[in-house]
C-alpha cells in the first residue's frame, strides 16, 4: 500500500513526480531518529535530550532502546541547551532535539554562548521547522533561526532536503567535534540523492546541470526546484538545482558559478526572506561583483498567512508552479537588461 | 594547609585582585571579594584539580556562574599554576585571554560563562555525564544571589533534583547586593533556602568567610540521590572596610587612592594574622 499523496504538491506536480520516477521517502524527522538511534547503539557516548519533544522528536523507539541516552528535562528549552552542552563538555556527543521555534528563540543564548562561544561538541537538532507546523501560528513557526544562528560564530548549520541528506547530516554531527545546528520539517519527502551521491559539509551538491537560470534551495523547498526546472525544460529552459544543505559555512564557489555561469538565479528557502539562505547568496554574489538578477523567495517580512504547510508554500510561492513562474519573471528582466 | 594559612592566603587573594582590577580599570570588585574565600576552599582544600590533571575526565569541575566575579578565580588559578600571575598584567587588555567573564582561553577554565542563569544547566549535564560514566567526581558551581531571577536557575534546580544528581553542589554567595540594590528590593528571592529545600535539594547554610564551616560542608560526603546547595553568607567587598555592603562596589574600580587605602588595610590585617602565627 502506498503513502497518500503528499498534499504538498499540486496534481500536476505529483504527476511530474510519477514521471521522474522519483521515490516517496519518509519525513527527515524519522530519518533523524532512525539514524541517531543506529549511531548510538554503537557508540554509548551519544546522548539525546529532549524537552518534552520525544513524540514529537519520533525519539520514543530510541528512549525504549537506550534509555540511558536520553535524558529528558520537561518544558524548558534554556536547560536543555545547558544541559546539552554540560554533557558535551563531560565527553558525551548530545543532541538537544525541540522544536526549533522555542530552541533558537527562547534559549538563543544558550546557543550562543553555552555551545557555540564555549566551542563544545553538541548537536541542536530544529525538528518542526520552518511552517511545517502551518495553522498553529507564528508562535510555532521559525522563520527567524537561520538568520539568528548565521550571526554566530564556532556553529554549523545543516539543512538536510531528503532523507539522504538528513542521515548524512546527522552523522556528520556525530562526528564533529564542533557546534552543529540541524533543522528540518516534518513532512513525507521525496528521494533526490542517488545513494552513492556524496554529502560533504559545506559542499552544496548540483541535482540538476542548466545554465539559463539557477534554482539555489535548502530543506524542503529543493524538490520543488528540482520539479519547476522540469517544468522549465519544457520550454527549453535549461535550469541549474543546487541543494544548499549546508548553510553555514556557504558554499561560496557554487553560488558565484551559479551566478556567473546563469542569467539569473532564483534561492528559496521554508525562512523569512530576512537573513537566510537568499540573503547570505545575494551576500556572495554582490561582494564578489558578481551582477545577476536573484529573486529570494520564501515567507515575506508579514504576518505569514493561516493554513498548512502546504498551503502556506502555495501562497508565497514556494510550489513548482510558482517557482517556474518566477524564473520566468526574472529570465524576462534579465534579458531586458542585456 | 591549616585555616590561618587559608585566611593568609585569602588576604593576598584579595590583595591581587585589587591590583589587577585597579591596574586594568576594569572588573567586579564587591563580588570578587565576597566569594574569594570560598574559592580559596575548594581549590585549596575540596576540589581534585590541578594544571597536571585538567585533561583527565576524572577531575573534578568547577563553573563560576556569576562570571563577572571572574577577577578572583584568576588569581586562584595563577596561585594553582595554572598559569603565571604576571600574565594578570594583562587583564582586559587589547588581545588578552583574561577578559572581564571566564573563558576556556584562560588554562583551568571549564567554560565560557558570565551571562547570568547558564552555570547550573550546564552543571546538570557535566553531572549527569558523570553519572552515565560512573565516575566519582564531583561538580561544583558558584551562584550569585541576584542571578536568581533568570529562570533557568530553576528549571536546572527541578531537574538535578529529577535526577538525583548528588555530585552536584551548587554554592550560592549570598552577599544579598546586586547592582541595583539590595536583593530583596530588586526581586526578592527569600526565602532561598525553603525555595531549594522545596525543590528537592539538600541545603546547608554557612558562614561563607568560615573556612572551617566551608570545609565541612563542602567536604561533607552528599545526601545520597540530593544535589547540593550551600548557602554561603557572605559579606561583598569583604577585607575592605570602605568597599563593605556598599553596592556601588558591585563594579566599582578603585581610585590610586582608595587603591591604596585598601591596600594598606589588607596588609595591616596581614601582618596581624602574622603576628598570630
Amino acid at each position: 500500500m502506498s503513502a497518500p499523496a503528499p498534499s504538498l504538491f499540486s496534481p500536476e506536480a505529483q504527476a511530474m513526480i510519477a514521471q521522474l520516477g522519483l521515490v516517496r521517502g519518509r519525513a527527515n524527522l524519522e530519518e533523524f531518529a532512525a539514524t541517531l538511534q543506529e549511531l548510538a547503539e554503537q557508540d554509548h557516548q551519544i546522548i539525546a535530550v529532549t524537552s518534552d519533544s520525544r513524540g514529537s522528536g519520533k525519539l520514543g523507539p530510541f528512549g525504549k532502546a537506550l534509555p540511558k541516552q536520553i535524558v529528558e528535562v520537561g518544558i524548558a528549552e534554556q536547560n536543555l541547551v545547558g544541559i546539552t552542552a554540560g554533557l558535551a563538555a563531560g565527553g558525551k556527543q548530545s543532541f538537544g532535539v525541540s522544536p526549533a521555534c522555542f530552541l533558537t528563540a527562547r534559549a538563543l543564548e544558550q546557543i550562543k554562548n553555552d555551545v557555540c562561544y564555549s566551542d563544545v561538541p553538541a548537536t541542536l537538532v530544529g525538528i518542526s521547522a520552518g511552517v511545517s507546523y502551518g495553522a498553529l501560528g507564528s508562535t510555532h513557526h521559525s522563520l527567524h533561526d537561520l538568520a539568528a544562528l548565521r550571526a554566530i560564530s564556532n556553529i554549523t548549520i545543516l539543512v538536510p532536503a531528503d532523507n539522504f541528506e538528513t542521515r548524512a547530516a546527522i552523522q556528520a554531527a556525530a562526528a564533529s567535534p564542533h557546534p552543529v545546528y540541524v533543522r528540518f520539517g516534518k513532512a513525507a519527502m521525496i528521494d533526490l540523492q542517488e545513494p552513492e551521491a556524496r554529502f560533504e559539509v559545506g559542499k552544496a551538491i548540483t541535482l540538476r546541470e542548466g545554465t539559463d537560470v539557477a534554482f539555489i534551495a535548502t530543506g524542503e523547498t529543493v524538490i520543488h526546484c528540482l520539479l519547476a526546472a522540469e517544468k522549465l525544460a519544457q520550454d527549453g529552459i535549461q535550469a541549474r538545482v543546487v541543494s544548499m544543505h549546508t548553510i553555514k559555512p556557504l558554499d561560496e564557489k557554487a553560488i558565484l558559478e551559479a551566478g556567473r555561469e546563469c542569467r539569473a538565479v532564483v534561492t528559496a528557502e521554508e525562512h523569512s526572506i530576512h537573513g537566510g539562505l537568499g540573503e547570505a547568496c545575494a551576500g556572495v554574489l554582490m561582494q564578489a561583483g558578481v551582477a545577476v538578477p536573484l529573486r529570494i523567495v520564501g515567507i515575506p517580512d508579514e504576518d505569514t498567512v493561516t493554513g498548512s504547510q502546504a498551503d502556506i508554500f502555495r501562497h508565497y510561492g514556494i510550489s513548482m508552479e510558482g517557482l517556474s513562474q518566477t524564473a520566468l519573471e526574472l529570465l524576462e528582466k534579465s534579458e531586458s537588461l542585456a | 594547609m591549616t585555616d590561618h594559612e587559608l585566611q593568609l592566603k585569602s588576604n593576598q587573594y584579595r590583595q591581587k585582585l585589587l591590583r589587577y582590577i585597579t591596574e586594568a580599570g576594569a572588573g567586579h570588585t564587591g563580588g570578587s571579594l565576597s566569594c574569594v574565600d570560598i574559592l580559596n576552599v575548594l581549590y585549596n582544600r575540596v576540589m581534585n584539580v590541578s594544571p597536571e590533571n585538567f585533561n583527565r575526565p576524572d577531575r573534578d569541575r568547577y563553573i563560576q556562574s556569576k562570571g563577572h566575579s571572574v577577577e578572583a578565580l584568576y588569581v586562584v588559578l595563577a596561585d594553582k599554576g595554572f598559569y603565571p600571575e604576571s600574565e594578570l598584567e594583562t587583564l582586559c587588555r587589547y588581545q588578552s585571554p583574561f577578559v572581564g567573564h571566564p573563558t576556556r582561553k584562560v588554562p583551568g577554565i571549564e567554560m565560557n560563562t558570565g551571562a547570568l542563569g547558564h552555570g547550573l544547566p550546564i552543571c546538570v549535564g557535566l553531572a549527569i555525564a558523570a553519572k552515565l560514566d560512573g565516575a566519582q567526581h564531583r561538580i561544583f558551581t558558584l551562584l550569585g544571589d541576584g542571578e536568581l531571577a533568570e529562570g533557568s536557575n530553576w528549571e536546572a534546580a527541578m531537574s538535578a533534583a529529577h535526577y538525583g544528581l548528588d555530585n552536584l553542589t551548587a554554592i550560592l554567595d549570598h552577599n544579598t547586593l546586586q547592582i541595583t540594590g539590595h536583593t530583596r528590593d530588586v526581586c526578592s528571592n527569600e526565602p532561598v533556602d525553603e525555595k531549594f529545600a522545596s525543590f528537592g535539594w539538600h541545603v546547608v547554610t554557612v558562614d561563607g568567610h568560615d573556612f572551617a564551616a566551608l570545609t565541612e560542608v563542602l567536604t561533607a560526603k552528599p545526601v545520597e540521590g540530593k544535589p547540593t546547595i550551600v548557602i554561603a553568607n557572605t559579606t561583598k567587598g569583604r577585607g575592605v572596610s570602605f568597599m563593605e555592603n556598599v553596592v556601588s562596589w558591585h563594579h566599582g574600580v578603585p581610585s590610586p587612592e582608595q587603591y591604596e587605602t585598601a591596600q594598606a588595610e589588607l596588609v595591616q590585617a596581614e601582618n596581624e594574622l602574622s603576628e598570630i602565627r
